[in-house]
């Protein structure tokens, strides 16, 4: 396939997961200018940061009063699964310029990153690569654009719709396939768990990273066991 | 701290977590141990961001009574269990929240 058409591949595979960005991002441009932030600057989260849930935390801790270290930190562990995901990855873009490894990390975000590793592990052609570009571009023009739209409509959504609720649904969908598996269901209870009765002890909202090492651990062990029996 | 240094700074740490792993790590670094583990990273970060989602209020609290979240999600992941789709999944959980707090 040509370039143009994996780049093509990964704006049509994205696009289902796009429906709940576009609340996602209304709810974020709303609540930013509600917060007090000017269009600018709500704007520049979206373009500079990229990263939907922890410029929610960003906005939860600012509005909070919380200190800008705190702050920075928080949205650092929330991303820290960015790791993760790039280390993944990493083995379909080892052989590229640093140029490229530099654009495609702008694009490694969830949505792309849930959608094209299951397309690089099937493909081994050079340009498999351009799949991710698709849908991380595909990502960054809904994001900034709902992102915008937010700004605009600011107080005219109405809250009670709890639209937010369409973020855990988001991820929710992303793992319909890991939940026929009996390995993944344990990790999924085990990360969890962990999170939840962790949200308010783990400082910094580290508790998506302690979560999922708390769950790969677990991975860990299961599947040792596994093999000796 | 200013808005925008505070903005930036956000921005560069959210970069690096994206950027590092792919500069650093090299192919030869992977061997089939761990790439299973690896394949199990969506189970295991999701999770950390599903279940505070429901399970957890606006004032951070733990909430399982009278809360429409947990019965929309578990309609939401059996019709995703069942039917494989993305799609209905998210809109089978938003339908069956809107009706428990607006209809029910």
């Amino acid at each position: 396939m040509s370039n143009i058409k994996v780049f093509l591949k990964g704006i049509v595979d994205v696009s289902p997961l796009m429906i709940p960005v576009v609340p996602f991002g209304l709810i974020f441009g709303v609540l930013a200018i509600d917060i007090g932030f000017t269009p600018i600057e709500t704007m520049a989260m979206s373009l500079i940061i990229f990263g939907g849930a922890s410029q929610i935390v960003l906005l939860q801790l600012f509005s909070g009063g919380a200190s800008s270290l705190v702050i920075i930190s928080s949205v650092g562990a929330v991303n820290s699964r960015h790791l993760l995901y790039g280390a993944v990855v990493s083995e379909h873009l080892s052989d590229l310029k640093l140029i490229w490894k530099i654009i495609i990390s702008y694009f490694l975000i969830d949505q792309a990153f849930a959608i094209s590793n299951e397309y690089l592990k099937k493909n081994k052609d050079n340009n498999r690569y351009f799949h991710l570009v698709g849908g991380g571009a595909t990502c960054w023009v809904i994001w900034q654009s709902t992102t915008f739209l937010g700004i605009i409509l600011g107080a005219a959504i109405p809250e009670k719709l709890g639209l937010s609720f369409a973020v855990p649904l988001t991820f929710l969908a992303l793992l319909v396939n890991d939940f026929r598996k009996f390995i993944n269901v344990i990790v999924i209870i085990v990360s969890g768990l962990v999170a939840t009765f962790g949200y308010n002890y783990i400082p910094f909202k580290a508790y998506v990273i302690v979560a999922a090492l708390a769950g790969l651990f677990t991975a860990m062990i299961l599947t040792t066991k596994n093999k000796k029996a | 701290m200013s808005n925008w240094a505070l903005i930036l700074y956000c921005g560069l740490i959210t970069y690096l977590t994206r950027f590092s792993m792919i500069a650093l790590i090299k192919k030869e670094m992977f061997n089939d141990r761990i790439r299973e583990i690896l394949s199990f990273v969506p189970s295991a970060i999701f999770p950390a961001i599903i279940f505070p989602a429901i399970f957890i209020n606006d004032k951070g609290l733990f909430e399982i009574d009278d809360n429409p979240k947990i019965l929309a999600a578990i309609i939401a992941m059996v019709i995703g269990i069942f039917s494989r789709s993305i799609i209905a999944t998210i809109f089978s959980g938003l339908a069956s929240y809107w009706f428990l707090i607006f209809v029910v």
